[in-house]
């Protein structure tokens, strides 16, 4: 499928459904920041509908704004953005998102079947009372924690689970209101190597079984390399996307970011890019 | 923290403190201590605002313990505080000092303190003044020491018919208000971010929220005054919070908590030559102990975990 833009695949059998003809995202020299700085700019790429893409970049290079503007929570300074056919809005119903996790504190009361039902209709004024609703989407929200295979631990306050528990009750949270695109921000941080190869095979299912698109922002690209699609990798004056292979090469990154960007690759295909975090968080440090 | 209040309170306990009663006897038969209880009307009242109270109490309160704001309802009882002692300067009942000054306060707090780490020192500049502002007031009033002991450590047993009006309707507004914002305040206490980005307008729900915790705050004072607050505004919620149970359930615990400390106050105090703020905030304090006791035992190797929690909002 790559970034082919506007021509739908044909579907054949294994292949991931395409539900819509138009991309998921399309962004036309788009430019982010707060104020008067800017992040980013001349950010132009488009992303297809039930694609898995890695948001890839050094610390700082905007991956998250890239995720509130999607979400509407930033407009953009510059440029024009696509989100499922619409401008960006906030509180789109159509989009699950997982922030990026900050610890939490240890004596939260919320249980984590609470955190999730919050993503059901807490954004409703009101207080639901009891009755056929209420059952209705208590089955709902027992769904989105099995889907994520939860059940053990849903019952527990918040404050005691693991990341990774954690991690899997925020997506079953993201996933209760049937979103179609789905961002995640840094969902493999504060996770080990062994539950973040699991953490996202559960992501690639989910989005296979459910036909969602996914964004997703990680620090590391391999423990992704066996789920997505493309990366995205943010620079200052663009972005780069396309396949791991095709992008996470010196000459690409090394253009993108200004800077000597080396690829290494060891013995079991793992990718190490060296130069970048160094650049990026000191631009003009040599 | 609150301690230049403390001791000022202290020195006019001594001068103007009201005067013990000769306290009535209770006897093993429950009807007849109850038809006792309730027999004066100064006793009927306190028992209506104290009910009230509590209800609107336990339900703010577990918000307050959940959004990490009680060094919020701390500062907006001080502000209160100066808001009281001014409607007396000005002959003004002190009930509408305490909602005008602390509800105008909670809306200043709240569009103030949108970035989160802020908070506990915007709230705690504010705070200094106020108390200020309050000194200022009762030295101007002459006949303060009684006023001032009651709005410090509540005077419940003085309340009247009017005061358990204003008490009920501002209570009502209150628990309507909540209703109407549960969810999204749910969801905003528990998650901004995720909140913000389903469309809930946090910002606009912290400031409401300032608001009808000041109403509560304001409610309160009456019964266990500006300094003991915390005892029904934070104590419930604080208990509620070790439980883990299902929000619906939890306000539910945390307004029953609130209740059984003001009824058994009221109850053991009228019996006894001692305060109600007295019994009101022990029942709170043995309550929470009992309920982190069992945590505390099984904890064989309590990590070094500094002190927590309390004073400083986490915003």
């Amino acid at each position: 499928m790559g970034g082919s833009s506007g021509i739908l695949a044909p579907a054949s059998p294994g292949s991931p459904p395409v539900h819509a003809v138009e991309p998921a995202v399309v962004a036309r020299d788009l430019a982010a920041g707060y104020g008067t700085e800017t992040v980013w700019a001349g950010a132009t790429f488009e992303i297809g509908a039930g694609e898995m893409v890695g948001v890839l970049g050094p610390n700082g290079a905007g991956k998250s704004t890239l995720l509130r503007l999607l979400l509407g929570l930033l407009r953009p300074q510059r440029g024009t953005v696509q989100v499922l056919g619409r401008p960006p809005m906030r509180g789109n119903p159509d989009i699950g998102y997982v922030p990026q996790r900050r610890p939490t504190t240890d004596e939260t009361s919320i249980r984590g079947v609470d955190l999730v039902r919050l993503g059901l209709d807490g954004h409703r004024w009101g207080t639901p009372l009891p009755g056929r609703r209420q059952r209705a989407a208590g089955r709902r929200v027992a769904d989105a924690v099995a889907a994520v295979a939860a059940q053990p631990y849903a019952g527990r306050p918040v404050g005691q689970l693991s990341g990774g528990e954690l991690q899997r009750l925020l997506l079953a949270q993201a996933l209760v209101g049937e979103p179609t695109l789905l961002l995640l921000d840094e969902p493999l941080a504060s996770l080990d190597l062994r539950h973040q190869a699991g953490m996202a095979a559960l992501v690639s299912d989910l989005a296979r079984e459910l036909g969602l698109t996914v964004l997703l922002i990680a620090h590391d690209v391999n423990p992704l390399l066996p789920v997505i699609d493309r990366v995205l990798y943010i620079g200052r004056g663009g972005v780069a996307i396309g396949t791991p292979g095709e992008v996470i090469t010196p000459e690409v990154l090394s253009r993108l970011y200004e800077a000597p960007v080396e690829v290494l690759e060891d013995s079991r295909g793992r990718l190490f890019v060296v130069g970048l975090e160094d650049e990026v968080s000191h631009p003009h440090g040599y | 923290m609150a301690t230049d209040g403390l001791r000022a309170a202290l020195l006019l306990a001594q001068a103007g403190a009201p005067a013990r009663r000769t306290s009535p006897r209770a006897s093993w038969d429950v009807v007849a201590d109850v038809r006792q209880l309730l027999h004066y009307s100064f006793m009927r009242h306190a028992f209506a605002a104290g009910t009230i109270v509590a209800v609107v109490a336990g339900v703010v309160g577990y918000f307050v313990v959940l959004r990490r704001s009680s060094f919020a309802a701390h500062a907006l009882s001080h502000v209160g505080f100066a808001g009281a002692t001014g409607a007396v300067v000005v002959g003004v009942n002190p009930v509408a000092g305490l909602l005008v000054f602390s509800s105008v306060a909670a809306g200043i707090m709240g569009a103030l303190g949108q970035r989160v780490k802020g908070r506990d020192v915007t709230i705690g500049i504010v705070l200094a003044w106020t108390l200020g502002l309050g000194v200022l007031f009762l030295s101007l009033y002459t006949g303060y020491a009684t006023e001032a002991y009651a709005l410090l450590f509540g005077e419940i047993l003085g309340i009247s018919q009017r005061d358990v009006a204003v008490t009920a309707i501002a209570g009502a507004a209150t628990l309507v208000a909540v209703a109407a914002v549960y969810r999204p305040l749910l969801f905003a206490s528990v998650d901004e971010d995720v909140a913000a980005a389903r469309g809930v307008p946090v910002r606009a729900l912290s400031a409401g929220f300032m608001v009808m915790l000041a109403v509560a705050v304001s409610v309160a004072v009456q019964v266990v005054g500006v300094l003991l607050i915390f005892s029904l505004l934070v104590t419930p919620g604080a208990i509620v919070e070790r439980l883990a149970l299902r929000p619906g359930r939890a306000m539910a615990v945390s307004v029953a908590l609130a209740l059984a400390f003001t009824w058994a106050g009221l109850s053991v105090a009228y019996f006894s030559p001692y305060p109600v703020s007295f019994f009101i905030t022990t029942f709170a304090f043995a309550a929470y102990l009992s309920a982190r006791l069992p945590a505390a035992v099984t904890a064989v190797a309590p990590a070094v975990r500094g002190p927590r929690r309390g004073w400083r909002a986490r915003g």
